[in-house]
């Protein structure tokens, strides 16, 4: 049976905003403690490390997220391990994050001068305090701008949940307008959110990089 | 103690494939003064950098102040007894001319913050640029930049300060304020290995200047001998093109 859009059913969809915020959270501090660790292994001295570390981001960048998320689900589900779609989404979400943020973060270490490291060394620093108070606070205003940039690709990627059950944004929109078939209304709106969303993190992000393009030539 | 401040045995140090250092035998004492020359590419830089394991060598023996450079710990303790100034000045440009100073002596020697900031304002004082220190880095001239990093490489108080050519990226107006610092701080006795080309430095501080040439020692010599009298032909060639 067919019904009409109603106020219920927008507060339905805005109510869905918050798992898709909640999920972006989990796979952005998911990414960004694993895009650090990557990040950090691609710049480090091991050569397996550096291998290791290039193979992970190398897989997770050149495979569709999507099947990222399917084998997670449904492939832990074969092996016995049935596991909720939202640990699921968040798990896909964390891999498929960790690998694109510690791509962008190695190459503001890389962009640190050679100089700076080896003053630090020659220094006496340890190399955790190299990192944690010479090179990774210069990498961090390289890396500022294109993070936000990344943060509203996941925030966008989390749509992709839905195929698997997870009822977030654009899944909440799927099950409106199975009852209203009023998809223009419908996607519309859950599209005007997305946008809510993204659209002052675009902002940001291009104003930063601004700023920074202004920090260099200067 | 009889130990010497810097001994090298039978160093070899190669890129790849390339043999930048050549059976390299050197030997500095406390409180010796040592200058490097020779031309681009002859192994300068490589040789000072060997000292406090920037470059790995692939044979050999160093032992600096009695410390045998081998285990990782070795390394870090030799480290803390050996400063080290850049052409490049490689001053942390998102810290203040005296975060600069104080970090290396906090973080690792471990001492407390109020102590690390006297000491820093000692040696900007002694580098005669006390009243930068709450500036950053790129607020300076190069000259008071390099200044700042001698002054940065003093805090740890180190025995042994090594130079790689910390003029060469000056402008002419500038060398003289960061020469007379390490002048100053060769008449205090601090033990200095300096790669320059600024042989007025070498005629006035050096104990002995070293010509290489292709990664291996070629002559050595108190600067009279060095300069009145050089034996090889190469530095002969060199010494003609620089003067
Ligand atoms: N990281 C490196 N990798 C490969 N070759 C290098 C490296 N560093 C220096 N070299 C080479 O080693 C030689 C000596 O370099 P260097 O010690 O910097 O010379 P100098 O300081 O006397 O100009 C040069 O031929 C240089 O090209
Ligand atoms: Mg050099």
């Amino acid at each position: 049976m067919i019904r009409e859009f109603s106020s219920v059913d927008l507060i339905f969809i805005a109510m869905a905003i918050r798992w898709t915020l909640i999920l972006s959270v989990i796979a952005f501090i998911g990414g960004a403690v694993g895009g650090l660790a990557l990040a950090l292994s691609r710049t480090a001295h091991s050569r397996a490390l550096r291998w290791l570390s290039m193979s992970f981001i190398q897989v997770f960048q050149g495979t569709p997220l999507l099947m990222q998320l399917f084998l997670v689900y449904f492939g832990l589900a074969v092996l016995g391990l049935p596991i909720d779609p939202l640990v699921a989404a968040a798990v896909a979400l964390t891999l498929h994050a960790s690998a694109f943020l510690g791509e962008i973060w190695r190459g503001a270490i890389q962009a640190v001068p050679q100089g700076q490291s080896e003053a630090a060394t020659a220094l006496a620093l340890s190399y955790r305090d190299r990192m944690r108070h010479v090179v990774l606070p210069q990498a961090m205003r390289v890396a500022t701008a294109p993070t936000v940039g990344f943060l509203v690709q996941l925030i966008k990627g989390t749509s992709l949940a839905s195929i698997i059950g997870f009822t977030e944004l654009t899944r909440a929109g799927q099950i409106v307008n199975n009852a209203t078939f009023q998809p223009f209304l419908v996607f519309g709106t859950v599209a005007v959110l997305y946008f809510i969303l993204c659209w002052p993190l675009s902002l940001l992000a291009r104003r930063m990089e601004a700023r920074m393009r202004l920090a260099v030539t200067r | 103690m009889t130990e010497h401040a810097i001994t090298m045995r039978a160093v070899n140090k190669y890129y790849g494939a390339f043999h930048a250092l050549v059976d390299i035998d050197l030997t500095v004492e406390r409180g010796e003064r040592v200058v490097i020359c020779g031309p681009s590419g002859s192994g300068k830089s490589t040789l000072i950098r060997t000292i406090n394991q920037l470059e790995a060598i692939q044979s050999g023996q160093i032992v600096v102040d009695g410390i045998a450079l081998s285990g990782g710990d070795n390394v870090a303790k030799v480290r803390q007894e050996v400063g080290m100034v850049f052409q490049s000045f490689n001053l942390f440009p998102h810290m203040t001319v005296l975060e600069n100073c104080m970090l290396a002596p906090m973080k690792s020697r471990k001492i407390p913050r109020a102590e690390a900031k006297a000491t820093a304002r000692q040696y900007l004082d002694r580098v005669k640029i006390p009243e930068q220190a709450d500036k950053y880095p790129a607020q300076l001239s190069g000259g008071q930049q390099q200044r700042v990093a001698i002054a940065r490489a003093l805090c740890m108080k180190p025995r042994i300060m090594l130079f790689d050519e910390p003029t060469s990226a000056l402008d002419p107006e500038m060398v003289k304020e960061v020469l007379d610092t390490m002048i100053d701080l060769a008449r205090e006795g601090m033990t200095m290995l300096c790669v320059t080309h600024e042989m007025e430095f070498a005629r006035a501080v050096a104990d002995r200047v070293i010509f290489m040439d292709k990664g291996v020692i070629v002559e050595e010599n108190p600067p009279e001998a060095f300069f009145g009298n050089p034996q090889n032909e190469r530095l002969q060639n060199f010494l003609g093109q620089i003067a």
